[in-house]
């Protein structure tokens, strides 16, 4: 199924909760509210003439320019062949969504990634902790604006005052 | 959090028996890498095995965004350093798609002539590790034996052994000569016999079979729910590959078959099946190396790319078929000289988060070997 | 050797001493004699030897420039690990840690005492010889629960409980076999065992009948897993376990667990060839007693040998049984089959007390027939390997 029929049917079924469909991209997206983003891949992994089995993957985007942090979901058809994009945009301050695991458990680890890097909470989600980095990092590394610590566990993190250590 | 804190109440009204906490990792011989999983067994029963990833955490993606299209090549070999070629093909092909680069003819056959070579190698890596987690400590050196023949040839290829940095943003770094093509023959009839020494020694063999059969089946409900791609979902019964389902660069015209799974000595998807489509890979990787070796064209090895790279703002998700499976590189560009954001979506991450369904109720011995069949790799995890 | 002491006794050497503490004397010196110079360097070179016979399966060369071939290679290990730091985990119990080792080393080294190396060649030819081999060896599961035990680490602890549940399970099997043969000889002393046999392979009792046959192997398997080889080396699953039991473990402590594991390979073969292929028994070649002597101490060497280099290239092949296939292995499998051979051997002794010579013959060729068969087998996979494609270096 082309992009442009799964973008009709979306927007038949979901009037008003999905928008923004670019079609003339390498991979056609599509625009959905946080709050219905559930709902819709529900529906999309449902639907028979839809069929998208895989999560193929689950990341973010973080634009501090426009003051949003996007969740981008890549969904795939191993039934009919087609993909999909999601696009759900959250506010930088406080990014919340509903987690995806009832639908795809793969949406478990990569939403715990997307946490540790990014520090979107994921409502819902069975065990939303840190997955790469220790329990105990502060900050969320990819972000634009991210600043590293000063220092882990008493050891520098600059490469300055490391050197100066190992001269003396 | 919530599955550790669980009562550790007995079973059986005579005995009260207490689980044990074992740490497996991140310095064990046979975690495939800097791995650590908590595992809570009842005796020789696991209860549940917790991993616990992140040791080998670089940063790679925001490395992504801090150097230069070109200058990140080299740091894509290390997201995974068995299988260096494909993730380096990955952004290439992001990238090249993104500035709407083409690649010319031959730079395309070195591609995948350098690609097939890897599989293997990293296949001998997977097969032969799984062995000796198994026991059977000779196949892992003949495997390496193998795998020698291929480094040097490779080193004749590109002047490394391990991570690449061949393939570049427009074709491949330095092309292939006569006198390497001749060689890469002669290694082919070599290689396609003692895969059947493999067979008869390992994957036939009365205690190996009976060690890996029916240990942790994944049905393909759970391999679509848990997005297990590459030989992993192959072993599960699917007919998938990418490089025919959703074919690049040369496979529309390359001819080989796919292996899949059957469970013919246990369950269709256990741990046999999964070393099995690899050892079959392996013999259709030669089959596809023959047939490039012969059909390659004279040209350029690569294309004119500017120093200063600087495609035009949108994104694309590249897939392409690495030895551990689908790999996805989803990259953004702004239309700087610095890419905005790349993402390198692995097999064994998505894999490392069925491990601990699929490990409940199954022995310590029987955990070692569903990692291995797994072939989860550190780095590709952690990236 | 007694009738040295007694002449020694009798020539007025040793005049104020009671004659007990003489016999006990010349007993421990015998007993150093044969730990320093025999067992010892017998350990060692057995150690060499794996490491040799393992690197040429596995196509690489192994040890070989300590000495010539590297045959010494033993010694420098040995050096070195007296060298090292004497580490004892702060959390450990220091007592029993220590002693592990020592009641493991013990365990096979009591073994050497009824070892029949030829007709005069024995230390003590106890009339339970076969038995107290049998006992002693079982010294081992102390020692290696005390090791697991005592290591304060979990992994140790589980390896040292597999260790334990495999060897008591394979004591059985062990011990049925031997019993099969002990009712065809009649006698438990090593070197009447021995004498029951002839020189001529179909005179040795592991042809004497069919369950005699299935006797030596399910002796052979029982053995390896007695002796924690693989395939049955679960509790020191290197790829598992670490090390298993002797995780802890570094320096010499360390290497007196790999002693006797090396030296109890030698016991397994000394007491294969012992009990089933005719020990050291020669053809009536010579009557010169110095040549007799040394024939006969070779050909038992040769014999035992065997059998180790046969454990060490099973090592080298197969893979490793995990813990509820061993039991499986064990209990229904082995036991069942080691109580059908004592039955059938007690009956076959029933019918035919004094043997059945035509059996013995058939059950020989029978043997090398499956040798001819196997040989042939190997030479096949020898010709199919096409070893000349990789003995050319590629670049």
């Amino acid at each position: 199924m082309e992009a442009k029929e799964i973008w009709e049917r979306l927007e038949e079924k979901f009037s008003g909760r999905v928008h923004g469909f670019k079609g003339d991209v390498f991979d056609p997206y599509l625009h959905v509210e946080p709050q219905a983003a559930v709902e819709v891949c529900r529906y999309l992994r449902d639907d028979p003439g839809l069929k998208f089995e895989v999560l193929s993957d689950l990341t973010a985007l973080d634009w501090p320019k426009e003051e949003k942090i996007q969740l981008v979901y890549h969904l795939y058809s191993y039934t009919h062949r087609h993909q999909i994009v999601l696009k759900a945009d959250l506010p930088r301050e406080a990014p919340v969504i509903f987690t995806m695991e009832e639908i795809w458990k793969a949406a478990n680890w990569m939403e715990r990634e997307v946490f540790d890097l990014f520090g979107v909470v994921f409502d819902g989600h069975s065990d939303l902790r840190r997955i790469l980095l220790p329990e105990d990092w502060v900050g969320h590394p990819l972000r634009k604006d991210y600043v590293e610590q000063e220092e882990y566990d008493g050891i520098s993190t600059q490469r300055a005052p490391l050197v100066e250590k190992l001269l003396r | 959090m919530s599955a550790m804190n669980e009562a550790t109440a007995g079973e059986g009204a005579a005995f009260q028996t207490e689980d044990m906490i074992i740490n497996v990792g991140p310095q064990h011989p046979s975690t495939h890498g800097v791995l650590r999983f908590v595992v809570r067994t009842d005796g020789e029963v696991i209860r549940s095995a917790l991993p616990d990833v992140g040791y080998l955490h670089r940063s790679i993606e925001k490395i992504g965004e801090k150097v230069t299209w070109h200058g990140f090549v080299p740091y894509t070999d290390r997201a995974d350093y068995l299988a260096a070629m494909f993730a380096n093909q990955g952004f290439c092909m992001a990238a090249e798609k993104l500035g709407g680069i083409e690649v010319p003819r031959r730079a395309e056959f070195c591609r995948v002539i350098a690609c097939e070579l890897n599989r293997i190698a990293s296949h001998l890596i997977s097969v032969g590790t799984f062995g000796q987690d198994i026991g059977a400590i000779t196949p892992f050196l003949h495997a390496l034996r193998e795998r020698e023949t291929i480094n040097n040839l490779m080193e004749e290829i590109c002047g490394a052994r391990l991570t690449y940095n061949y393939i570049r943003i427009g074709g491949v770094g330095y092309d292939i000569t006569q006198e390497t093509c001749g060689r890469i023959g002669a290694f082919l009839d070599h290689f396609e016999l003692i895969v059947d020494e493999y067979n008869r020694l390992l994957s036939y063999n009365k205690i190996f079979v009976e060690r890996l059969v029916q240990v942790a089946p994944i049905s393909l409900e759970d391999a679509f729910q848990y997005n297990i791609v590459g030989p992993n979902l192959r072993a599960c019964g699917l007919r998938w590959d990418i490089r025919r389902d959703i074919p690049y660069s040369l496979y529309p015209e390359l001819d080989f078959d796919v292996p899949v799974g059957t469970g013919e000595k246990g369950i269709l998807g256990d741990c046999y099946d999964r070393y099995m489509v690899r050892i079959l890979e392996m013999q259709e990787s030669c089959k596809i190396l023959r047939q490039s070796l012969r059909m390659m064209p004279k040209g350029p090895a690569i294309a004119k790319v500017p120093r200063k790279f600087k495609p035009p703002a949108g994104e694309a998700y590249i897939r392409i078929e690495s030895a551990r499976g689908d790999m996805g590189f989803y990259v953004v560009s702004d239309g700087s000289e610095y890419a905005y954001r790349v993402r390198f979506r692995t097999g064994s991450f998505t894999a490392m988060g069925l491990v601990e369904k699929l490990s409940r109720g199954i022995m310590v011995a029987d955990l070692i070997a569903l990692i291995a069949s797994l072939d989860v790799d550190a780095p590709e995890i952690d990236r | 050797m007694r009738e040295l002491v007694e002449q020694a006794l009798r020539e007025g050497y040793f005049q104020g001493i009671p004659p007990e503490f003489v016999y006990a004397g010349a007993m421990l010196l015998t007993a150093f004699a044969v730990l320093s110079f025999f067992v010892a360097p017998l350990a060692g070179v057995t150690s060499w030897l794996e490491r040799r016979v393992w690197a040429r399966m596995q196509s690489r060369v192994g040890p070989n420039r300590v000495g010539p071939q590297g045959i010494l290679q033993w010694l420098a290990d040995g050096i070195k690990n007296l060298l090292k730091e004497d580490l004892i985990p702060a959390a450990a119990d220091r007592r029993l840690f220590t002693m592990a080792p020592y009641v493991v080393f013990v365990g096979f080294l009591a073994t050497f005492v009824v070892i029949p190396f030829g007709s005069q060649f024995i230390v003590a030819d106890l009339n339970i010889g076969i038995l107290y081999i049998l006992a002693v060896t079982s010294l081992v599961v102390v020692g290696i629960l005390m090791a697991g035990w005592s290591s304060n680490n979990k992994w140790s602890l589980l390896g040292g409980m597999r260790s334990a549940a495999q060897i008591v399970s394979y004591e059985i099997p062990a011990g049925l076999s031997v019993l099969t043969i002990i009712l065809v000889t009649g006698t438990m002393s090593m070197q009447g065992i021995i004498k029951a046999q002839g020189w001529a392979p179909w005179d040795w009792l592991v042809f004497y009948n069919p369950f005699t046959f299935i006797a030596f192997f399910l002796y052979f398997t029982s053995a390896l897993a007695e002796g924690n080889r693989t395939p049955f080396d679960i509790p020191e699953a290197e790829s598992e376990l670490v090390a298993g039991y002797v995780t802890e473990y570094s320096g010499m402590r360390f290497l007196f667990f790999f002693f006797a594991e090396w030296g109890n390979l030698y016991v397994i073969g000394a007491v294969a060839a012992t009990l089933f292929l005719g020990g050291w028994q020669i053809p009536p070649v010579t009557d010169h007693p110095l040549l007799k002597g040394i024939l006969e101490f070779a050909v038992f060497f040769l014999k035992a040998y065997f059998w180790v280099f046969v454990a060490m290239w099973v090592r080298g092949t197969l893979p490793r049984v995990r813990v509820d296939q061993l039991m499986a292995l064990c209990w229904k499998y082995l036991v069942p089959l080691s109580f059908i051979c004592l039955v059938g051997t007690a009956a076959w002794v029933l019918v035919w007390p004094q043997g059945n010579r035509a059996a013995s013959i058939a059950m020989f060729l029978l043997g090398v027939a499956i040798l001819i068969r196997f040989s042939l087998r190997v030479g096949y996979q020898i010709r199919h390997a096409r070893p000349e494609l990789y003995l050319k270096p590629y670049i």
